[in-house]
């Protein structure tokens, strides 16, 4: 159905597909311009937050895993830095780099799922993997086995891969042992090779040229791709402005969330300004701490070399990308990194005296924040002298990203009109592809696009 | 059933979410050596999640994930029942309600407000319940999250059209099978595994740690046996209140009431 430029009209999607939760999309048009790009998220309100409340301090891990079946380990790990911040105990050795393993896991099979099952189907014209994989069969096997040696991290350590059970304040309730790694070792080796494969794969898809005018938003460390842990740091949209840092403790001086009429997701934005997290603000801020195998990759597919500015520490400029469709290119680019440092870590693992460090209860707030897949998320808790949860807050990276990809939307709908792309189909299409670059995780954010046009 | 002349070629399968995290219809996903296979055995005629092509029904196997927690959910599955020849729920919390079930022991009007500047603007029912509240439902498989191997007994059962083969015996079961060392007994941890229903493989004991609880009971339990253990074991009333009132709250809480006194009545959520 083609629709003209002009007029007044509705225009309904029914459902966002291939993305995790339920949205609907509401577009209005106005003699051929879009004025208006809304998100409406609609996933059913869950209440985590005000649930939590009267829990013990050895509770949100396992409670707020249930928020999200596709980044479990991001919010089990994300709720212990809070609690143990809160607490005041450290968790580092090797009981830290069993972490970043599991989280490496995570990784692996959560943007492996993305890449290959929800996302890859959009730039070869397919509707889905199976459809997909009858003529691209071989890359859906291989998305397949990178995914289930990422699966096979998760299970290891974690118990299951969806909500494993090992994860505990302080560490794990049982390390495993050099010999139980082992096996990991063998898978990891293959994946290295599929996780090139998939680099060489993704880069030779054809992309449209786009690009996001938001803030960037991401974790940094001083030696090493953020993961697990890390500082908040800004990469301004503008060239001009520097990069700037602050402390975690004063996240919710900067993120503030709002909530709007026609979303159950809360809007954040950061220090009143539009922001993204994700793999793009990630590859933007501490591109240049990848291995030199994940640069070369990052090279080979078109990237750029990021690399640290001249004179400075922290974050670099090279090699930021802005276009929303690529960041299907730094996934893979991650997922290669994530399995080399997971081969790394295995290769280091000494297995520690105690599987996890005391964390004891006292009052107190305290503040966690990590890499998920699909971008920074947050966590506070405040407890009473009791260690029983008096306040929860947790902001996931889909509600902060949620102004950067309407805006995202507002401009490829835009593009789409100006080279004569109005029907329905062509629109569905194209905002479907918008908000599955950013791989939202609609769950989490409080799922299903709907679109919704208005045309005067 | 379609009544066309034409042959069904393929069994149709629809993959249906309410309020839910995704982690249920994501094992679908994850049986990575059986999904092709799947999906050759069976048309993916609808699953949001995995494709961009959702038919119309009817369809012969629903699986339905997540619990029904909105005005609209109502409607909505009757209308996948009436669209459905074989409904299954998949996971805690369309089989129990959820983790988002601690609401039905709260005031959702306080929730909403602590939750959200502006509760006027959501639209939410004060209870989570499972998908046996609203339609009649053909087979109920557990877990917070289900498990693979039994989601692809589920799916292969019903392609042969028997029932499937799921125990409804407790965690306990598949822990000595695993040959782990009792938790209970060898280290004074608390474990919900003698009224858990098996699923997972009693994967927490596996790992040194008590049972949780997210498979729900078992088909027949003896919670007031259990308890004392757990009294012995530092719980309080109330610490066991919130041990049994998390991923199937609604569940435990119905063996709470067929066995009464067993704990307190009014421990915290």
């Amino acid at each position: 159905m083609s629709q003209p430029a002009t007029g007044s009209q509705v225009l309904r999607i029914p459902a966002l597909t291939r993305v995790e939760g339920e949205t609907a999309l509401r577009l209005r048009i106005d003699d051929g311009t879009v004025t208006e790009a809304r998100l409406s998220i609609y996933e059913p309100p869950r209440f985590f937050e005000a649930f939590l409340r009267g829990r013990a301090h050895t509770e949100p891990p396992d409670l707020t895993s249930r928020i999200c079946g596709i980044c479990p380990v991001a919010y089990q790990l994300s709720a212990c830095r809070a609690v143990e911040d809160a607490c005041g105990a450290v968790v580092d050795g090797q009981l830290a780099a069993l972490r970043r393993l599991l989280y490496c896991g995570e990784w692996i099979e959560s943007q492996t799922l993305h890449i290959h099952l929800l996302h890859a189907p959009d730039f070869l014209g397919h509707d889905d993997v199976i459809g997909m994989s009858r003529s691209h069969l071989a890359h859906v096997e291989r998305g397949l086995r990178l995914k289930q040696t990422g699966n096979a991290i998760v299970e290891l350590l974690g118990g299951r891969a969806i909500h494993p059970v090992n994860v505990r304040l302080g560490g794990f309730h049982r390390t495993p042992t050099r010999t139980e790694l082992r096996p990991l070792a063998e898978r990891l080796r293959i994946a290295l090779d599929d996780a090139w494969d998939t680099v060489r794969w993704v880069a030779r898809f054809d992309f449209p040229d786009a690009e996001c005018d938001a803030d960037l938003f991401a974790l940094a460390e001083t030696d090493t791709y953020a993961i697990e842990s890390g500082v908040p740091t800004v990469l301004p949209y503008e060239k001009t402005l520097p990069p700037r840092s602050f402390p975690l403790r004063d996240f919710p001086d900067h993120i503030t969330e709002e909530q709007v009429p026609h979303s159950t997701a809360l809007h954040a934005r950061l220090d009143g300004r539009r922001h993204l997290t994700g793999s793009l603000a990630r590859y933007a801020v501490s591109g240049h701490l990848l291995s030199p195998l994940a640069l070369e990759a990052a090279r080979e597919a078109g990237l750029g070399a990021p690399r640290p500015r001249a004179g400075t520490e922290g974050p670099g400029w090279g090699g930021v990308c802005r276009n929303p469709y690529r960041s299907i290119l730094v996934r893979a680019v991650e997922v290669l990194y994530a399995v080399e440092e997971a081969m790394r870590i295995i290769a280091e693992y000494e297995r520690p005296a105690h599987p996890y460090v005391e964390v004891p209860a006292r009052a107190g707030v305290g503040h966690g924040a990590t890499e998920a897949p699909r971008g920074l998320l947050y966590h506070r808790y405040a407890f009473d002298d009791a260690g029983r949860v008096t306040d929860a807050c947790i902001v996931p990276p889909t509600a902060q990203n949620q102004g950067a990809i309407e805006e995202d939307l507002r401009r490829m709908v835009q593009a789409g009109l100006d080279r004569g792309e109005g029907s329905e189909a062509e629109l569905t299409r194209l905002c479907e592809r918008a908000v599955r670059n950013h791989d939202p995780c609609i769950s989490c954010s409080a799922h299903f696009l709907e679109l919704d046009i208005e045309r005067t | 059933m379609s009544t066309d002349t034409a042959p069904p070629a393929r069994p149709r399968l629809g993959v249906f979410k309410f309020a839910s995290c995704d982690g249920c219809q994501l094992t679908l996903l994850d049986c990575e050596d059986e999904l092709l296979g799947i999906a050759t055995e069976l048309e993916i005629a609808y699953f949001l999640e995995g494709s961009s092509a959702p038919a119309p029904g009817p369809y012969d196997l629903s699986l339905v994930e997540g619990s029904v927690s909105t005005p609209e959910h109502v409607d909505r599955i009757r209308r996948i029942r009436a669209d459905s020849r074989h409904l299954v729920t998949i996971g805690a919390c369309a089989t129990a309600g959820g983790v988002q079930a601690l609401r039905n022991h709260a005031d959702v009007a306080e929730y909403l407000a602590a939750v959200y500047a502006r509760p006027d603007y959501i639209e939410t029912l004060a209870t989570s319940t499972p998908i046996s509240a609203h339609v009649p439902v053909d087979f109920e498989l557990r877990g917070c999250p289900i498990d693979r191997g039994q989601l692809v007994e589920v799916i292969t059962a019903f392609l042969a059209g028997r029932k499937p083969g799921i125990p409804d015996h407790a965690v306990c079961f598949a822990c000595k099978r695993r040959g782990n060392v009792c938790v209970t007994v060898a280290h004074g941890t608390p474990c919900l595994g003698p009224v858990t229903h098996a699923g997972c493989g009693a994967l927490c004991p596996t790992y040194g740690r008590g049972c949780y609880g997210c498979f729900g009971p078992a088909g027949t339990t003896n919670l007031p046996a259990l308890v004392p253990l757990m009294h012995r074991d530092g719980m309080s009333d109330e610490d066991i209140g919130r041990f049994l009132r998390t991923f199937n709250v609604t569940a435990f809480t119905a063996v709470e009431e067929q066995e009464p006194g067993t704990i307190q009545k009014e421990g915290p959520r």
